[in-house]
């Protein structure tokens, strides 16, 4: 288990993460969403010892990553930026991290096959595809079989192929009963991939929550759609109602504030056919866009404060 | 690139030895790394041609113009200095090389690669540190020795030679190769400090090679003063066959050298232990 606990990150004048809290459980994919420049990235570097926080802890099962005797078999990391030598080939990149550890070549052979670069292994990392590096660094997060995995943007250049493949392997690897961390500014890579989310904007923690629960949410305050041969009459109706009704097309509404049950009923009294009733959806992409846009003012909305959803509404 | 038939195939647990990070395998890890790069190589390569054929190379020359040289030249003559003279070309290639060990890492991103293998960070600084230098005192005693032998052998045309057997000879031979392996620390403490290819370069040859250019022109008494205490004086003062009378004695001036050396590590290993990576 990860847990970060009210970690601020300064760099000079800048405030890259501001008192940030949350836990990554095993045993679960966890994704870690925010626009570029959010502190993602900072977040991670903060969790793996690489920089120190400016305030708050952020632990390993409850040691600091720097206490850790034996790093590797504990946790792998793979950087977005790379953190390889360009002028050294993958199998002697890898090798030396594993000696670090006293694990043997046949580990080092059998994660070079297990992410694919057998072809290019001998050769120097340098001459890489984006690709080919994202595998390489996959390939060392995995050296130690670590009970924990941070990835920060794995899926980055990958092919199609490729994206499968670690969705696939992530996957995998959750199920065995690892922590997995991945961040990703890319949404529906993320629905694919994780079951929890942690949301941040601007260094704060906007969620912490399942996937299925933040579009549900995201789309409390979203519009009914409705289409009807009388929608004149059935706007006159709802505007008696605190519903917020926009035309969009001469039979078509769009109805804030009111659910669609709310809808029809309100049609039934009226006597108003319906010749469509959608509740729109979100996609968590426009959920995302939603809480991380510019207009909005950053709230943290945690799983204990579920029923308070006014910040959602003011957003959609 | 074809990767779905390995994909899924995720290793059982046991199949891995679960070690602790060790100081000794650091070093191991250190020497892995030392050797899988091409520069590394190249420039070792090049440091052990200057230290062999520079020596051998005056040594032709002088012999060749012995007849033509004035009675200044003939006096000033030292054919040990002459043999192991190769050393003002090596310790360049040293020097550059140290600083890359670090800067290198740092320019690549490599440094975060092994301060999450290694995150007590110090075991990587200590081993590389050990690695290179260790490296360096083995390369630089062997060509040291064959530059000393072959050029006491071209020295013989005209009888001015001298041998390992001359206390004082033995002594620079030993002492160039420990005055390179601590410049490589030295070098690569720089490099540490200042996490920059250029940067650390251009500080160490500033502090080599431009630092005792100025003090040369300064006035003959302050001169004095100053060129004992300067790394590359101090420093070379164990190779040299001759002694001038305003340098520390061979031992001592390396002494202070080591000391300058020490005091550069360790600014290397607070600034390590503090830095973000």
């Amino acid at each position: 288990m990860i847990t970060v606990e009210n970690v601020t990150k300064r760099y000079g004048d800048k405030l890259a993460v501001d008192d940030l809290s949350f836990n990554v459980k095993p045993g679960v994919v966890t994704g870690f969403l925010g626009p570029n420049g959010a502190g993602k990235s900072t977040t991670m570097r903060l969790i793996l010892g690489l920089d120190a926080p400016t305030s708050g802890s952020a632990t390993i099962d409850g040691r600091s990553y720097s206490d850790l005797e034996a790093p590797l078999h504990e946790v792998g990391a793979m950087l977005e930026a790379r953190a390889i030598h360009t002028g050294r080939s993958a199998y002697n990149h890898l090798l030396a991290l594993a000696q670090t550890h006293g694990i043997g070549r046949a580990r080092v052979d059998e994660v070079i096959d297990m992410v694919g670069i057998q072809a290019v292994a001998k050769k120097r990392v340098g001459g890489f595809s984006l690709g080919m590096g994202q595998r390489l660094g996959v390939a060392a997060a995995l050296i130690g079989d670590p009970k924990i995995l941070i990835l920060d943007e794995p899926a980055n250049g990958l092919d199609p192929e490729g994206i499968l493949w670690i969705r696939t392997l992530l996957k995998r690897l959750a199920k065995e009963g690892r922590t997995v961390f991945l961040s990703s500014h890319l949404m529906a890579e993320m629905a694919q991939t994780a079951e929890h989310l942690v949301v941040i904007g601007r260094g704060r923690l906007i969620a912490d929550t399942s996937v299925d629960e933040f579009v549900q949410r995201a789309s409390t305050g979203a519009a009914v759609r409705v289409v009807s041969p009388h929608a004149t009459a059935l706007r006159d109706a709802l505007a008696g109602k605190h519903a917020r009704v926009d035309s969009v097309e001469r039979d078509v509404l769009e109805v804030h504030g009111l659910t669609g049950q709310e809808i029809g009923e309100v049609a039934l009294a009226e006597k108003v056919v319906l010749a469509e009733l959608t509740p729109m959806q979100v996609s968590l992409e426009q959920a995302f866009m939603a809480l991380t846009g510019e207009t909005v003012e950053y709230h943290a909305v945690s799983d204990a404060g579920s029923d308070d959803n006014t910040d959602m509404k003011a957003a959609a | 690139m074809s990767a779905t038939s390995a994909t899924l195939e995720v290793p059982a647990r046991a199949a891995v030895t679960r070690g602790r990070v060790t100081q000794a395998r650091v070093f191991r890890s250190e020497w892995t790394k030392l050797w899988s790069l091409r520069s590394t190589r190249w420039t070792l390569l090049v440091a052990i041609l200057g230290m062999a054929g520079l020596g051998p190379l005056i040594a032709t020359i002088q012999m060749n113009r012995w007849n033509h040289l004035g009675p200044g030249d003939r006096l000033h003559f030292n054919p040990i200095n002459t043999g192991l003279g190769g050393y003002h070309f090596a310790q360049l290639a040293i020097g550059v090389l140290g600083v890359l060990v670090l800067t290198g890492e740092y320019s690549t991103g490599q440094i975060r690669s092994s301060f999450m293998a290694v995150p007590k960070r110090l075991p990587v600084l200590w081993a590389k540190a050990g690695t290179f230098a260790a490296v360096t005192f083995v390369l630089m005693l062997i060509s040291g020795v064959v530059a000393f032998l072959a050029a006491q052998g071209i020295l013989t045309q005209h009888h001015v030679q001298t041998s390992l057997g001359n206390g004082t000879a033995l002594r620079a031979w030993v002492g160039a190769a420990l005055y390179l392996a601590v410049l490589s620390v030295f070098a690569l403490s720089l490099g540490a400090i200042v996490r920059n290819t250029a940067g650390g370069i251009a500080l160490f040859a500033g502090l080599l090679f431009v630092v005792p250019g100025l003090a040369a022109i300064l006035p003959t008494s302050t001169q004095n003063a100053i060129n004992p205490y300067l790394p590359s004086v101090a420093g070379t003062t164990i190779l040299s066959g001759t002694h001038e009378a305003y340098t520390f004695s061979p031992w001592g001036g390396f002494a202070l050298f080591c000391g300058y050396t020490l005091l550069a590590l360790g600014i290397a290993a607070f600034l390590i232990r503090r830095r973000d990576a």
